[in-house]
């Protein structure tokens, strides 16, 4: 029988709770980036300018297409190459996460913006409402409230990729499991209590998204022409 | 009586599909002009033709004798700010309302008035109560739209088309997706508008209305207006037999002896 | 930007990056058919009246699916050898890692198509003697599947990308080859890019697809 012994990782339990805030704070940073930038991709995507909206796509595709850990990779280890910046762990793994979410949030909000009834964009032209007055006023405020599962949904996914950014020694919560793990060897406790926190935390994140989508959904999120 | 709307040789294409072929009209001040015919006439996309919700293939369009869009090699050219701001003097309303769900009534009706006119909060605030007053719907005023009947919505579309100070009304169908029992509001609006010497375009398949409301009936078969005159005479002693075969099948209009 | 690019040591080592694709592709195959196959089994039992079978899943399913799936790799890597005394190779905490997730994320998919189909099909199956298990294997899960057909294929991209993360404990994939090569020739630019590439090239075609087969289900739904 394996004999259990929290002590050691409790006793550091510090050194736990920077990583989680590390975590937090590259997913707090690439969603404040990420998500005007999937804006304006999607509004290149849409736009008629047909060399603007196949470079948007291309983009969009790209990033949603190749492994976030590639992207990271090349960040790290290509980028400063190529362009001449210091990189840290840090820079590197919110730049990748910004872009790589900004893809998929683009493709939310694309499909947020399209739902939307031809009716409403022919209400607000006839009034005189230029296509961005349109869009901000009349289309962004409905398309915004339809999105919102979707976008939570991909925060909490953007949450969970986060922890790649231990392979380039950012110390997020799993880089300082692992730097904890070698500490004290008892790698089953450290990553056992850290399996339980990242379930903590990802699990209050889902159920918060599950009470906010049945609250629209009663809301009657309703489209009345 | 003065011109307002002046439409020469207004043809609109989409693909291949020539739906109107060469369409003339003059609109004077005051007047309400009806357009009858079947569907797939065209007389919906000659009225969107007007406020240019769809651009004109060829034609031109003159508002107040001005001609909309500026000519290049014999080529129309139109500028979207050009678009936005005729459209302001032209006012649509739909079949199906496209109130804006996400705001209350008086916020549809101020709208307009704040992001294109650029008129102040107040301004558009009472602006915007008077025009709901008119159409008889000023206690809805902080109402969502998702709370009223069709009725009540197309008069708060109407009321939002009115608070632009148009020079000109367009209106598509707009009882064509109300309940029987909701058109006689809509339509007892739109007869007092009339009344008051609005300028008005009217589609609709309501046959009582044109015959006491309109000025002028226009009837269009294939893209083209077929014929034309004051109610009493077209809907009464129709020329062609087209025009007759339409009028048989609105069977429920019985026209007063 | 003064770089020049030199795709040569890419293609002189190119030997490497084909093991690494190989590993690749196994490690994909293996897990995927294992993670939508598992799913549908966890899928059903998320579904089925029985308590006994039903908690289990939702519980199975909770925890694969609100956790990250390098932390289950790496628990597998270096816990669960010292809990049960099983020796792990990477390969294997791989595979565990990846299907387990791709089974609680599919069976979710699974469940959603299972409700999906009109409580009419139900009856119908009933009334003309069949059982719950016959019902479900004859005229249920048939059309179910069929609807999410292009949320599975999804699934699959991302399983096709998630086998990257194998890397991590040192399974020979490619990007695992790729950070090889890197490290040998010092021209990281030209690996990872080639990597990034090749990941494009595979799986753009197959999201096209996707895309086509959604709207081919559509129409004929």
């Amino acid at each position: 029988m394996v004999e259990w012994d929290f002590l050691a990782v409790f006793a550091d339990f510090d050194l736990l709770m920077t990583g989680l805030l590390n975590t937090l704070k590259v997913t707090g940073l690439a969603l404040l980036f990420g998500v005007p930038l999937g804006l304006a991709f999607a509004l290149m995507r849409l736009s008629t300018n047909r060399p603007l909206s196949m470079i948007a796509a291309f983009i969009i595709e790209f990033f949603r297409t190749t492994p976030p850990l590639v992207q990271l990779f090349w960040f790290f280890f290509a980028l400063p190459i190529l362009i001449d910046v210091r990189m840290t762990p840090f820079i590197a793994a919110v730049v990748t996460f910004s872009i790589q979410s900004s893809a998929f949030f683009a493709e939310i909000f694309r499909g947020g913006i399209q739902s939307i009834d031809k009716g409403q964009w022919e209400g607000a032209k006839a009034i005189g409402m230029s296509y961005s007055q349109s869009m901000k006023r009349i289309i962004l405020p409905q398309a915004v409230k339809r999105m919102i599962p979707a976008f939570m949904e991909r925060s909490i996914e953007l949450l969970k990729t986060t922890t790649l950014v231990s392979t380039v020694a950012y110390a997020d919560l799993m880089f300082q499991a692992n730097d904890l793990a070698q500490k004290t060897f008892r790698p089953l406790e450290v990553y056992t209590v850290v399996a339980v926190m990242y379930f903590v935390l990802i699990f209050v994140f889902s159920q918060l998204s599950i009470a906010v989508e049945r609250r629209l959904a009663r809301s009657g999120e309703s489209t009345v022409h | 009586m003065s011109e307002i709307v002046r439409i020469e040789n207004l043809h609109k294409s989409f693909d291949k599909l020539d739906v109107l072929k060469g369409i003339d009209l003059s609109v004077s001040a005051g007047e309400t002009i009806v357009l009858l015919g079947s569907s797939g006439s065209g007389k919906s996309t000659m009225l969107r033709c007007v406020n240019f919700m769809e651009v004109p293939s060829d034609g031109r369009i003159y508002l107040h004798g001005d001609l909309i869009g500026s000519e290049q090699n014999g080529r129309m050219n139109y500028r979207e700010s050009e678009l936005c701001t005729l459209r302001t003097r032209i006012g649509m309303v739909f079949q199906h309302f496209n109130l804006f769900p996400h705001m209350t009534v008086e916020q549809n009706v101020m709208e307009g008035q704040l992001t294109v006119l650029k008129r102040s909060q107040t301004e558009a605030r009472d602006k915007a109560r008077a025009q709901l007053e008119r159409v008889g719907l000023a206690d809805k005023a902080l109402e969502y739209p998702a709370r009223l009947s069709g009725g009540q919505k197309q008069r708060v579309a109407i009321a939002r088309a009115l608070a632009m100070d148009p020079d000109v009304m367009l209106f598509d169908e707009v009882t064509s997706a109300l309940d029987p029992e909701l058109v006689g509001e809509v339509l007892k609006t739109m007869r007092q508008l009339a009344e008051e010497g609005m300028t008005m375009l009217v589609v609709t398949h309501e046959l009582g209305f044109a015959y006491h409301v309109a000025n002028r009936v226009l009837f269009l078969s294939d893209g083209a207006i077929l014929e034309q005159g004051e109610p009493q005479q077209v809907l009464k002693a129709p020329k062609t037999k087209r025009m007759r075969e339409f009028l048989d099948g609105h069977s429920l209009f019985k026209l007063p002896d | 930007m003064n770089h020049s690019w030199d795709f040569a040591t890419i293609f002189q080592n190119w030997p490497v990056l084909w093991v690494g694709l190989k590993g690749t592709l196994f490690i994909f195959l293996v897990t995927v058919v294992l993670g939508l196959a598992g799913g549908l089994v966890v899928g059903v039992c998320r579904y089925a009246k029985s308590q006994a079978l039903k908690w289990p899943a939702m519980a199975f399913v909770e925890v694969f699916r609100n956790t990250p799936v390098l932390v289950q790799i790496i628990w597998f890597y270096y816990a669960f050898p010292i809990l049960t005394g099983i020796e792990v190779n990477p390969f294997l905490a791989a595979v565990l890692g990846i299907s387990l997730n791709t089974m609680a994320f599919s069976a979710e998919i699974y469940r959603a198509g299972i409700q999906s189909v009109e409580p009419g099909q139900w009856e119908a199956g009933k009334a003309i003697g069949m059982t719950y298990n016959q019902t479900l294997r004859r005229i249920i899960l048939p059309v179910a599947i069929k609807r999410v057909l292009p949320a599975l294929t999804n699934r699959g991209i991302e399983v096709f990308k998630m086998s990257t993360l194998a890397s991590v404990v040192a399974y020979v994939e490619t990007l695992n080859q790729a950070k090889l090569i890197a490290d040998l020739n010092f021209n990281p630019i030209e690996a990872y890019t080639a990597v990034a590439v090749i990941f494009f090239v595979v799986l753009y075609p197959v999201v096209q697809g996707t895309y086509v087969l959604e709207r081919i289900l559509r129409k004929s739904d």
